[in-house]
């Protein structure tokens, strides 16, 4: 068997989870890990991501147990439970996740016992195996979800009708994450939904403790987050609907509005009037723009993606669908397991216009800039890619914009480029950099 | 005949070789006298917040070598700083003007299986395919927790490569459970270069080159210009430098550093075997820094006059600018919080400019040197005032965001990413040292009084931001002693 090397990391480890942690807000993991383990995977999908800093509680404030040599050969849950005490003493949050590294996970730490014990006492906190060597963080996000809807989720007295969870991309290794929630979260209010969104600004405890009363969960993702929205089904009896397109752009977001009205059997002709209204806006800046769009020297007719499979579906659909471009080389670098990729490959089968594309599922960044170095481009490749896509892009004379982790080289705030306004975001984007590469 | 040993493959760790501390609070005089004497006992948190580990530290210098490669040999977290490293890789690149490339640190994706099987054979196959990819002069293999807990024998993996691929293939162990002192990882870097790459000297009589450990060389344009007065070229280390290069640092004359955390192991190991000597003076920031270091250099390189005649030139001429400075900064406040070198040098240039250091914290303290002695710079600020308040720990946010409170200082100095953002959250001015030349010599004085004054004059942002956000502590602490989670000796 050939190693699966990874060169280029495009996500991190399990113990990445610790940032959909920080995500719901003032809720703080509590590492029992070693002590650059924080420092290294926030820098990573933090700070080196669309700039996202330690914001309330993250980077260095996060509480760890930073694993000694004594720890791994003696064992260090007295010294687990002495920080989490004092973490309740310390530390100013409302939620609190343990999360292991590989050093408590091949010693054999009994967390489960020491975080049981501050259960028993009423403490809202929970605690998740995810010692690094477990998998990518994609991995640790689930992780965390099913720590805290096993440990933490209390049945709702009643369902809340027209209330919808939202579950999409994973917050902090999507730099977009915090626009992506809120921008879901307006779509599903513009067609007469209640949505629930707990990751980001002004969702936190409250948020989390209305997901058992929602009446749907809504899933927007190829395959992350399913065992999630399961988990929810059969705790809470809860219906989803998984929808595996984030939706970018016209034709996809008219979809998958229309999938949802379905799903939730909601008045069509609102559904109806709101995608009329949003697709004539998008269109009247897409017909001022034309010129840009089909009259700009080297403008590209391909594109390449190396990104996570959520963006390199939605970036395709998009692509194709509304803007006349065609599909060279995909690259899907978020390490999914085996036994997802036929799903996730059938889903690039149709990208609109009976156009499709196959697409190579591999962690090993390096190994698709190889690739991409002996490819013989038509013309100017557009590589929609991570900050690491910058050197090659400029080895193989084409455009680059980062938009994948990691994405170092942009500052992210609330943008998406989801819906109607982030197909226009996504324009603005793409060919900025490219008005910008020969000015 | 020093202690330092290149035959083993791996250094012992800073708390075991330097005596390094991660836990003190006291004075510059109790620290230095205590380090001179029977020595500091490192006091134990009973909170403690994520630091940062060895690999950190070692990965990235030994990957920022132009012409190697590293292999990690870990989960695929443990290179996620390679991204980090790939950001400061390029704006090093960025200062001297060459061609952008990436950062190649590769790793081996230990996974759950190889914890229990052993993952040799992956070692070995990641090693080859990396070389395959890129055709490397050299191959670092750095541990981790996890090869480390497992029982990994990655030499004998490199010993039996040997055969296959003619470059080094060298070891580097910085398991990060290891030590508390991420500075831990800069010796493992510089001891795998000394293991495996550098050579002894060909010739008897050393050539014109001088060792230069820094990290991304903004100075170098200056320090070449220099350098040139006093007959000779620096060779910057480790950053851009190229296996070549790094295997001929045994026949240079000196080796220099612009940190004393950072450098002291290369140039006292290569003191010590090769008889390259190492200056040991302060570091070469501010005036008084600088001076001592560059006639400490002179004095080796047999050029005191051109020393001298520089020192004179240049003293004069930023003399009605930096009392300018002076002037403007008279009154004002700081407190530190740095690694030991750069904290305990940053004092001492603050107070040549007239700004009062309330504390200095910093990251660890190294009680002696790999010569053998207390850091030239702690001893000299002990010297100048024994009573400054000085404290040791790992980035303990809690303890400086409590500190801060307390002190409210004008502008708080800092190095290594996000401390600075805690001070300008409670409202005080900080400034955070990215450039190792911020304070280098003459001009570096000047550029580091204007920034301070600069940071000192608007304040908008940290003043604004601060009154909109709520710090992540609760009263209760923020009402307690800075140090009260600090244990006592012995604990």
């Amino acid at each position: 068997m050939t190693t699966q090397i990874i060169d280029q990391v495009r996500h991190v480890c399990t113990l990445g989870g610790l940032q959909s942690v920080l995500a719901i807000e003032r809720a703080i993991p509590v590492l029992h890990a070693g002590p650059g383990c924080g420092q290294k995977l926030w820098g990573a999908i933090g700070l080196q991501n669309g700039g996202q800093g330690s914001g309330y509680a993250g980077g260095h404030t996060v509480p760890c147990t930073n694993a000694t040599e004594r720890d791994v050969v003696f064992g260090a849950v007295d010294k687990l439970e002495e920080v989490i005490e004092n973490t309740f003493k310390v530390i100013d949050a409302d939620f609190f996740a343990v999360l292991t590294g590989c050093t408590s996970d091949i010693v054999g730490d009994d967390v489960e016992s020491v975080v049981r014990g501050f259960q028993k006492q009423g403490k809202p906190i929970v605690w998740a195996e995810t010692g690094g060597f477990k998998g990518s963080n994609f991995i640790g996000h689930e992780l965390v979800l099913d720590a805290i809807f096993g440990q933490y989720l209390q049945p709702a007295a009643e369902k809340i009708t027209g209330l919808v969870n939202i579950w999409a991309v994973v917050p902090f290794q999507d730099p977009f994450w915090t626009g992506v929630y809120a921008d879901l979260a307006g779509l599903l209010r513009s067609i007469g939904l209640t949505p629930n969104v707990i990751f980001g600004p002004g969702g936190g405890v409250t948020a989390l403790n209305l997901v058992p009363a929602a009446q749907y969960n809504l899933l927007i993702s190829p395959w992350v987050g399913l065992k999630g929205v399961q988990q929810l089904e059969e705790k809470f009896g809860t219906p989803f609907l998984h929808y595996p397109v984030l939706p970018i752009g016209p034709t996809e977001t008219g979809k998958f509005l229309r999938a949802v009205a379905e799903f939730a059997d909601l008045d069509r002709s609102v559904v109806e009037a709101f995608i009329k209204e949003r697709e004539e806006h998008y269109y009247h800046f897409i017909e001022r723009a034309a010129e840009v769009l089909l009259e700009t020297r080297f403008l590209p007719r391909h594109f390449t993606t190396v990104t996570d499979s959520t963006y390199g579906l939605a970036l395709a659909k998009f692509l194709v669908s509304d803007l006349g471009l065609i599909p060279d080389r995909l690259y899907v670098v978020d390490g999914i397991p085996e036994h997802l990729q036929g799903e996730v490959r059938d889903l690039f089968k149709d990208l609109g216009e009976g156009i499709g594309a196959e697409v190579t599922f591999t962690p090993d960044g390096g190994a698709v800039q190889e690739e991409l170095r002996a490819t013989k481009f038509r013309s100017r490749p557009l590589i929609l890619g991570s900050s690491w896509e910058r050197t090659l892009a400029k080895e193989l004379n084409g455009f680059v914009l980062s938009v994948s982790m990691p994405v170092s080289d942009r500052l992210v705030f609330d943008r998406s480029y989801v819906g109607y306004t982030g197909g226009l975001r996504l324009v603005e984007d793409i060919y900025s950099a490219i008005l910008a590469d020969f000015q | 005949m020093g202690v330092i040993d290149i035959k083993r493959n791996e250094v012992p760790i800073r708390e075991n070789r330097l005596g390094a501390v991660t836990g003190y609070v006291g004075t510059i005089g109790d620290l230095n006298d205590r380090a001179t004497g029977c020595g500091v006992e490192n006091r134990e948190r009973c909170f403690t917040q994520a630091s940062a580990c060895s690999s950190g530290c070692c990965q990235n210098q030994l990957g920022s070598i132009a012409d190697a490669l590293v292999v990690n040999h870990a989960p695929v977290g443990c290179a996620a700083d390679s991204v980090g490293g790939n950001v400061n890789f390029k704006s090093g690149a960025r200062l001297r003007g060459l061609e952008y490339t990436n950062v190649r640190i590769i790793s081996s994706n230990l996974e759950e299986r190889d914890t229990v099987f052993g993952a040799t054979e992956k070692l070995r196959d990641t090693i080859l395919q990396a070389y395959e990819r890129y055709k490397p002069k050299a191959i670092f293999v750095t541990a981790s927790c996890v090869s480390g807990i497992i029982g990994e024998d990655i030499q004998s993996v490199l010993n039996e490569l040997k055969g296959e691929l003619d470059i080094p293939l060298v070891p580097a162990f910085c398991e990060g459970f290891k030590t508390k002192v991420w500075a831990s990882g800069f010796d493992a870097a510089f001891h795998a270069v000394l293991f495996g790459i550098v050579e002894p000297p060909r010739f008897e009589a050393k050539t014109n080159k001088v060792n230069f450990v820094n990290f991304r060389g903004s100075a170098r344009k200056e320090i070449i210009n220099t350098f040139s007065k006093l007959g000779v070229e620096p060779v910057f280390l480790l950053q851009h430098s190229t296996v070549e290069e790094i295997r001929r640092i045994s026949e240079s004359r000196a080796t220099v550093s612009i940190c004393g955390t950072l450098g002291s192991y290369l140039g006292n190991a290569l003191e010590q075997y090769y008889n390259v000597p190492y200056v040991k003076t302060e570091q070469p920031h501010g005036i008084t820094g600088y001076k001592n270091w560059l006639r400490s250099l002179g004095t080796l390189l047999d050029a005191e006059d051109a020393v001298e005649a520089h020192i004179a030139a240049e003293e004069a001429r930023i003399a009605p600018e930096l009392e300018e400075i002076r002037a403007k900064l008279k009154g004002k406040t700081a407190v530190i919080g740095m690694g030991p070198s750069f904290g305990h040098n940053f004092t001492r240039v603050l107070r040549e400019l007239g700004v009062e250091v309330l504390w200095a914290a910093t990251w660890h303290f190294d009680q002696n040197y790999d010569h053998g002695e207390v850091p030239e710079s702690t001893k000299r600020l002990a010297e100048a005032d024994e009573s400054l308040q000085v404290s040791v720990g790992d980035q303990q946010n809690y303890e400086i965001v409590n500190l801060l409170g307390k002190l409210k200082p004008d502008i708080y100095v800092t190095r290594h990413g996000g401390s600075s953002v805690w001070a300008t959250k409670m409202g005080i001015a900080s400034y955070m040292v990215t450039d190792e030349y911020a304070a280098f010599g003459f001009n570096g004085i000047l550029n580091f009084g204007n920034v301070i004054i600069d940071k000192l004059t608007n304040r908008s942002l940290a003043r604004k931001l601060a009154e909109r956000i709520k710090l992540p502590y609760t009263d209760w602490w923020i009402e307690q002693d800075s140090f009260s989670l600090l244990q006592a000796e012995g604990n």
